[in-house]
């Protein structure tokens, strides 16, 4: 069962993942970002087979409660018109997939011989959330405090940068 | 049974579809999608290996990925709020037209 569930959710990860970039049916992004939140929410799915069933909760409200609102919001806002089914050129093309099918090949191969697959579940606990914040707000606050002033400084930033005129 | 290398290599597949998208498409807020992937893949694998780990007890995976998970948020705002300002200037959201720095 926990298999099935696995390459369930894998299966259904990589295919929007996939409908993401290659976006078949409109040339809209607005179609990529429903995929990419459909891409989110089966992985949240492996989140939960993980036991990490918090992680899994902030993975649908923030990426695709408020990253993804974020996303659809700007697109919006731009008002682009419906472009013509762009024509990839070729060397381009030829040359990002090469990058890529490289990368994947040095990733692969690391993984294959790392030989990190052979050991068992460590089932001895639970999704633990009250351990979790236990953990954050005591061992790990000077990060968690530097997170929120980064927070800050984007939120700033953001607002400086999307105003009319710069000066 | 799936095995840490099983994640892994889901992870790896998933990284490389979004470096696929983040290289291939020419609209901008593709492009950050495609690195939203990759930050995905790179979470789950920070997951996987909490999970499978020597020491889960410790739950340092989790504690990476909530904070990735923040960080990625705060990217995507700027990236998108950089975006807005130069579709001002542009008019579009097309990568390879925007040459001013080539000028």
């Amino acid at each position: 069962m926990q298999d099935l569930l696995f390459y369930f959710f894998a299966v259904l990860t990589l295919i929007f993942g996939f409908l993401v970039v290659v976006n078949p049916f409109t040339r809209s992004p607005v179609t990529s970002a429903m995929f990419l939140v459909l891409s989110i929410i089966s992985m949240s799915g492996l989140f939960v087979m993980l036991h990490a069933f918090f992680l899994a909760a902030i993975q649908i409200l923030v990426y695709s409660g408020a990253v993804i609102v974020l996303f659809l919001f700007v697109i919006m806002l731009m008002d682009l018109k419906e472009e013509a089914r762009s024509t990839f050129q070729g060397i381009r093309l030829t040359f990002s997939l090469l990058l890529a099918g490289l990368f994947a090949t040095v990733l692969i191969g690391v993984v294959l011989t790392s030989g990190l697959g052979a050991e068992p579940v460590v089932l001895t606990l639970e999704g633990s959330t009250a351990v979790l914040g236990e953990r954050l707000f005591n061992a790990y606050i000077i990060p968690f405090e530097i997170l929120s002033v980064l927070l800050l400084v984007g939120m700033v930033g953001v607002v400086l940068l999307s105003k009319k005129n710069l000066n | 049974m799936t095995t840490l290398q099983t994640y892994q290599l889901l992870a790896c597949a998933l990284f490389c579809i979004g470096l696929t998208g983040a290289l291939v498409r020419r609209n901008a807020i593709i492009i950050l999608i495609g690195i939203e992937m990759m930050l995905n893949a790179a979470n789950l694998n920070f997951i996987a290996s909490w999970r499978y780990g020597p020491n889960p007890e410790a739950l340092q995976g989790m504690i990476f990925v909530l904070f990735s998970i923040a960080v990625a948020g705060a990217e995507s705002a700027v990236g998108l709020a950089l975006i807005i300002a130069i579709y001002r200037y542009y008019r579009n959201t097309k990568v390879d037209q925007y040459h001013s720095m080539k000028e």
